[in-house]
């Protein structure tokens, strides 16, 4: 190889791992921020992505009308419409992964802290009864319809089981996260179209190469995963560091007991915190499909390992260590494969995470969500 | 006296099978300071913890501005306008003294969260509004000079001080300060009891917790004593100061006087 071709390369690798590194980043700034308020790894957080995922899917098809890249050619728009559309897509992966994150917090987490239980109950009794019901029927009105019947009888059991006013050991909140995980990846298998299977999205945008730098073309859905993300993270930054609901998070974040002497609404807070790590999660599921053209119910799984790997690289509970621990992982990760080749990908992100971890156990800028001004 | 801010009304507080309050019963006129001392462990603490929400008592109600504080949230029991400070300085270190006191002015600010999101023009007046009123506070209590550093990095003087600004901010009916001249040299605080009266000027009522008998006498109103969780004597400073039971309970009780 000559020196040009490793110089193009190296440049190439650099463009899509920038691009990558920016949609860990969005997806890492979730775990930073709940981990920041509540000390507790949202393992459940891969989940919200991967809905946000299909919720761009599903706007763009089913709302927008662009049919699904095996389905045919689709007439590329440009200008005001293109970004009409994109807007689209970027707001239904927020909504629904924002929504999802608040339902999470509701039935998985808060009742574990010992409030709001009737909620989480009624929640968990629903989905008891349907799962119940799929042993005996198939179709799916039935399952309805004995879930809802099944609902209160359970609900009622399930509050006898979480006593008011108790807050559970640490552990349970850790199997509610994975349980919550599974639940929700495993739902999204059945109803989806394709069940298990790899599922090509529409493509949106017509990939072109916007200019060339140095010799290197750059795609236009890089340059706009990179801008989107660091704009969301700006305007998160803003929101912690400006308002008054984001310094009713960081008061949570560095002594809980004293936000609520000083009248924060905690639990509110926490809703809050949950509600901004789901919207980045949703604009990280749309650059995502933006640029891979592909889903799947298990998306999520991977891509919120490396995500969190990101986080704890940067240093957990810090906005800015999840933007640098993005970036440096999909960077490093980029590099390393190609290097050492494709299949070390994975292997590469873990090692460059328990290196960071060996010279720095708080990782690059250290913790603390309370600390991060930017 | 005006009107009862805050009545205690036969309130036991058990942990296990320790008592920490027995039957204790007084009230907090509007616009009086209150001192409430007692030798370690009488129960002090316990006693405010029940106030401000921290503990649910056993038995007995607290009602504050005549209605039962039973049953609601810390956050709450602030809204209803019961603002207290800490034994031990619990400030956010990582923010910025003005930002501290501005957590407490939030409490009543207004502006929905959508607002806060697409910065609404609402929000940027309340931000303005809490940062001047914060800044005044600031002034009032003497650290104004320190507004922009972080809580951490702040004299220890001036942390307790931010402390009460903090408080304050939440506009509260009642003003709670737990042990507020822990540490201090006699002459800081000397200026704490003018501070004190300064705030009571402004038209606050104070609980003051204090085991400085020479602060307590010379800022207070009133004083109800606690010891092993009972109320062993009510009264104006001079009462209290010389009521042999008060005296027994402070320094012990001789053998030859059993």
């Amino acid at each position: 190889m000559s020196d040009w071709l490793i110089y193009r390369t190296f440049l190439d690798l650099t463009v899509t791992g920038l691009a990558l590194g920016a949609i860990y980043a969005l997806v890492a700034l979730g775990y930073t921020l709940v981990y920041g308020v509540l000390r507790l790894i949202n393992f459940a957080h891969s989940e919200i992505f991967m809905v946000g995922t299909f919720a761009t899917l599903i706007t763009a098809t089913n709302f927008i009308g662009i049919p699904l890249l095996e389905e045919g050619n689709y007439p590329y728009r440009t200008g005001f419409t293109l970004v009409a559309i994109l807007l689209a897509c970027i707001v239904g992966g927020m909504v629904v992964s924002g929504a999802g994150a608040v339902l999470l917090e509701r039935v998985a987490y808060r009742p574990l802290r010992g409030s709001g239980e009737h909620v989480g109950a009624v929640v968990l009794a629903f989905t008891t009864a349907f799962t119940v019901s799929l042993v005996f029927s198939e179709t799916t009105r039935t399952n309805v319809i004995i879930g809802l019947i099944g609902t209160a009888p359970i609900a009622v059991l399930y509050l006898r089981i979480f006593r008011r006013g108790r807050q559970a050991p640490r552990l349970a909140f850790l199997i509610s996260a994975i349980g919550a995980s599974t639940a929700i990846a495993e739902a999204v298998a059945i109803w989806s179209p394709r069940d298990r299977e790899q599922y090509q999205t529409a493509r949106v945008l017509e990939k072109k190469v916007l200019f060339e730098f140095l010799g290197t073309d750059v795609r236009i859905d890089y340059v706009l995963v990179v801008i989107g993300a660091l704009l969301m993270m700006t305007a998160l930054v803003l929101f912690v560091n400006r308002t008054r609901l984001g310094r009713g998070v960081r008061a949570v974040a560095q002594d809980v007991e004293t936000a609520k002497i000083l009248g924060v609404n905690v639990d509110f807070v926490i809703l809050i915190t949950f509600l901004l790590g789901g919207v980045m999660a949703g604009a990280a599921a749309m650059m995502f499909t933006l640029v891979y053209d592909q889903t799947r119910f298990n998306i999520g799984f991977l891509l919120g390992v490396k995500s969190f790997t990101a986080a704890v690289l940067g240093g957990i509970g810090n906005l800015r260590g999840a933007l640098l621990g993005g970036f440096v992982l999909g960077l490093g990760e980029n590099y390393g494969a190609a290097i050492f080749g494709g299949e070390w990908k994975d292997v590469i992100a873990f090692i460059l995470l328990l290196v960071v971890l060996m010279f720095r156990p708080t990782g690059i800028l250290g913790e603390s969500l309370a600390k991060a001004r930017v | 006296m005006a009107d009862t801010v805050l009545s205690v009304d036969n309130v036991t507080m058990q942990f296990g099978g320790v008592t920490a309050l027995s039957d204790v019963t007084f009230g907090i006129m509007r616009g009086e300071i209150l001192g409430l001392i007692g030798p370690n462990g009488a129960g002090k603490t316990t006693c405010f913890n029940v106030i401000t929400g921290v503990y649910t008592a056993t038995s007995g109600a607290v009602t504050f501005d005549e209605q039962p504080l039973a049953g609601l949230k810390r956050f709450q029991i602030t809204k209803r306008g019961i603002a207290r400070t800490f034994q031990n300085i619990r400030l956010f270190p990582d923010m910025t003294a003005i930002e501290n006191v501005m957590v407490g002015v939030d409490v009543n600010h207004k502006t929905s969260v959508g607002g806060a999101l697409i910065g609404s023009r609402r929000h940027h007046r309340e931000e303005r509004e809490g940062r001047d009123k914060a800044m005044e506070l600031l002034t009032f209590m003497g650290i104004a000079d320190r507004a922009g550093d972080a809580a951490r990095n702040l004299p220890y003087g001036y942390q307790r001080r931010l402390e009460i600004a903090r408080a304050l901010a939440t506009k509260p009916k009642l003003l709670c300060l737990d042990e507020p001249a822990a540490g201090f040299t006699p002459a800081e605080k000397q200026e704490l009891m003018d501070l004190i009266r300064r705030i009571r000027a402004q038209g606050y009522t104070v609980l003051l917790i204090e085991h400085d008998m020479s602060l307590v006498m010379g800022v207070t109103d009133r004083i109800v004593v606690l010891d092993f969780g009972k109320i062993i004597a009510t009264g104006s400073p001079a009462e209290v100061q010389n009521n042999p039971d008060v005296i027994a309970a402070y320094l012990g009780v001789p053998d030859d006087a059993a």
